[in-house]
């Protein structure tokens, strides 16, 4: 699915990410941990093709593309998708519109027709529905006046709605009660088949009760430093991200 | 003689044509106005209130006023300027002169006069001399030039207790032969007590068209009235706009006025609002559409001459290629205007490097207990929305509609008629060439 070769990134002349290496194939969900500052949020936007962020090495392969220097609108129409840790209001722009404009912008680029009026309003209320959302607030503004959770309630409709190939979840349990965390989980396991992925950025191990990762990654100083199971996220739950930079230190 | 000179000897010989061949209430009052139009300057940017604006190109063309032309009107479409899904009493004017015709004013509630200027000075003069501006020796060229001239335009007079149901659609259409009319719209505004309604002045012109509008409107708002005056100016690339509207408010009125200027090449716009009486409510939106090489100009003066009123202003522009934009807006609280609230806003979004705009904020206050605040911001279209709406998969020319929009939205969502909104939004896309979606 996706493959990161040896990736550094900038960020104003400063380097964030110094040589990333990660591969994750259909059917797996990875978990990409750390402390705060070690570029958890860099990996995720600069895998969507954020500007203010510059590679300058390596190769992120995408469905057998070097997507490094491809336009963000079109990674997503490739099939990436980003949840945002905070997504953006957008008043007097329908979640209609928005949707639908996003729908057919990738469709036209698989060679589809435009979804019908009619399917179109079935998938949002279906996909709606699993999130337990209000099918009324698709005549509603994107984001505007939603509280947090319903902001991230509704990354997670777009999820459902565009249906990705590769989603990348930054932050996404941030601010959560257990409430909202438990469907938006449930969300995310709906969308998950063999032949999608899901790159979980997160900072707690809370979301992996939900959401079962196949492999866990810890990033510190902007490189992976320890993967393994899931069981590496209960440890670090127990032990904190300490031992692993001492870890680090030693072995310097 | 100089260009100044020169333009008002133009002006002045063909106010001795028009003179002669007009014969009406309105003789005296046109006769008086010129001799203080000779006697008058244009004003130049060494004048504070029109520093940023220079207006010499308009000096330059010896525009024809529209009174001495005839017209043939005969094919003139107007259904695509319609408002969709509305029904309106629709007030057509032909470069400035009522248009029977073309007008649809059917089911006027009783005692309402929705009617031209120049038939109404023939029944209702004495009305029309208590409403109308004074003409103060200190009016600038323009005002005057205006005055001079002095023939059409609309009138709209609401009796006491009335609500007119329908919103009236006021149409100016310019139409050029080559022959650079000088449209002088003249228009009154007479709400009386408890009354209500939604007035849409627009302004049209195909582009290419070379013409001037100069515009006096004079708006009272009497006791517990609640009227909403929509501007929407869509001229010509080539025409030059010019536009004074004053507004009187009285004890517990509601006033909205909106001015949303797209079109012509040199645009201003001075809104006068005087404040006087207790319980007011005053709202001014404006939004300003620049491409090109346009300039568009807005001057407002918010005068709170009584106590317990309230003001606010929000004021939003787009400005691309070269376009330059002005905004000063004023706000008087007088000594005796206690328990003020006056907010004003303006901000400005330029989508190039070579886009300018000149904000001007100025608080006068000489009063002690009152709320007021201010503040002007200039930028760029959000990067962090913009990259949201592009990982999506939505094209960087769609991001960019949609974030404009998002931008004016609150200036767009406050005008209560949803057709309206759709119009002005359509006419926003195809003003800035951008994709609608």
């Amino acid at each position: 699915m996706i493959k990161i070769k040896n990736l550094h990134a900038n960020v104003e002349e400063t380097e964030i990410l110094k040589g990333i290496d990660l591969e994750v194939n259909a059917g797996e969900i990875h978990a990409i941990m750390g402390p705060n500052g070690s570029g958890k949020s860099t990996l995720a936007n600069v895998l969507a093709g954020h500007e203010s962020y510059e590679v300058t090495e390596g190769e992120i392969i995408f469905n057998g593309k070097n997507i490094v220097e491809m336009e963000p609108d079109v990674r997503a129409r490739e099939g990436l998708f980003l949840a945002f840790q905070y997504p953006i209001e957008i008043p007097g722009v329908s979640n209609s519109v928005f949707l639908n404009t996003a729908i057919n912008e990738i469709r036209k680029h698989n060679g589809e027709e435009e979804i019908s009026a009619k399917d179109f309003l079935n998938r949002i209320k279906e996909k709606a529905k699993i999130l337990g959302m209000d099918s009324s607030l698709i005549s509603r503004s994107v984001n505007q006046g939603f509280s947090g959770g319903e902001k991230k309630r509704n990354e997670i409709l777009q999820l459902l709605t565009l249906n990705p190939k590769l989603a990348i979840l930054d932050e996404t349990d941030s601010g959560l009660d257990i409430d909202a965390l438990k469907i938006v989980s449930h969300g995310v396991n709906n969308f998950k088949n063999k032949n999608n992925a899901v790159i979980l950025v997160t900072h707690y191990q809370r979301l992996l009760d939900y959401i079962v990762p196949d492999f866990v990654h810890v990033l510190y100083k902007g490189k992976i430093v320890k993967s393994g199971d899931k069981n590496l996220a209960l440890e670090l739950e127990a032990r904190g991200y300490d031992w692993i930079i001492k870890e680090q230190t030693e072995l310097v | 003689m100089s260009k100044e000179n020169n333009i008002k000897s133009w002006y002045l010989d063909n106010f001795q044509k028009f003179d002669k061949v007009t014969n009406d209430n309105l003789k005296n009052l046109r006769n008086d106005a010129a001799v203080k139009f000779g006697n008058s300057e244009f004003p130049t940017k060494k004048i504070e209130d029109w520093k940023y604006t220079n207006i010499s190109p308009i000096l330059n063309n010896e525009f024809v006023p529209s009174p001495l032309f005839k017209y043939e009107v005969n094919n003139l479409s107007i259904e695509k300027y319609k408002i969709p899904n509305l029904d309106v009493h629709l007030v057509v004017f032909v470069n400035g002169i009522f248009n029977k015709g073309l007008s649809e004013l059917n089911d006027i509630e009783s005692g309402v006069i929705i009617d031209s200027f120049l038939s109404q000075s023939k029944i209702n003069h004495e009305l029309i001399s208590k409403y109308s501006s004074k003409l103060e020796i200190s009016l600038n060229s323009f005002t005057l030039l205006n005055h001079t001239f002095t023939y059409d335009g609309f009138f709209i007079y609401i009796p006491k207790n009335k609500i007119v149901e329908k919103p009236i659609h006021i149409l100016n259409i310019a139409i050029d032969n080559n022959d650079k009319p000088l449209i002088q719209p003249r228009n009154l505004i007479i709400a009386e007590e408890n009354t209500k309604a939604n007035i849409v002045s627009e302004f049209v012109g195909n582009d290419g068209s070379e013409y001037f509008t100069n515009v006096i409107t004079d708006i009272s708002v009497s006791e517990n009235s609640n009227i909403s005056f929509i501007k929407l100016q869509n001229e010509s690339n080539l025409a030059y706009h010019i536009d004074k509207t004053d507004i009187h408010q009285s004890g517990s009125s509601v006033f909205n006025h909106f001015s949303l200027s797209f079109g012509s090449k040199i645009v201003r716009n001075d809104i006068n609002t005087k404040l006087d009486g207790e319980n007011i409510e005053c709202h001014l939106y404006g939004l300003y559409l620049g491409n090109k090489d346009q300039h568009i100009d807005h001057h407002t003066f918010i005068n709170h001459a009584k106590p317990n009123c309230m003001s606010n202003e929000l004021y939003k522009g787009i400005l691309d290629d070269k376009a330059k934009g002005v905004f000063s807006g004023k706000i008087l609280v007088d000594q005796i205007a206690q328990k003020t609230n006056a907010f004003q806003s303006n901000k400005s979004v330029l989508l190039s490097n070579d886009a300018s705009i000149d904000a001007k904020p100025q608080l006068e206050i000489y009063a002690d207990d009152v709320k007021c605040s201010h503040g002007a911001t200039v930028g760029k279209l959000d990067e962090q929305a913009y990259f949201y709406i592009r990982s999506r998969g939505v094209s960087a020319e769609a991001a960019r509609s949609m974030l404009i929009r998002a931008f004016i939205n609150d200036v767009v969502s406050e005008i209560k008629i949803e057709q309206l909104q759709e119009k002005v939004n359509h006419t926003i896309f195809e003003h800035l060439h951008r994709e609608e979606f």
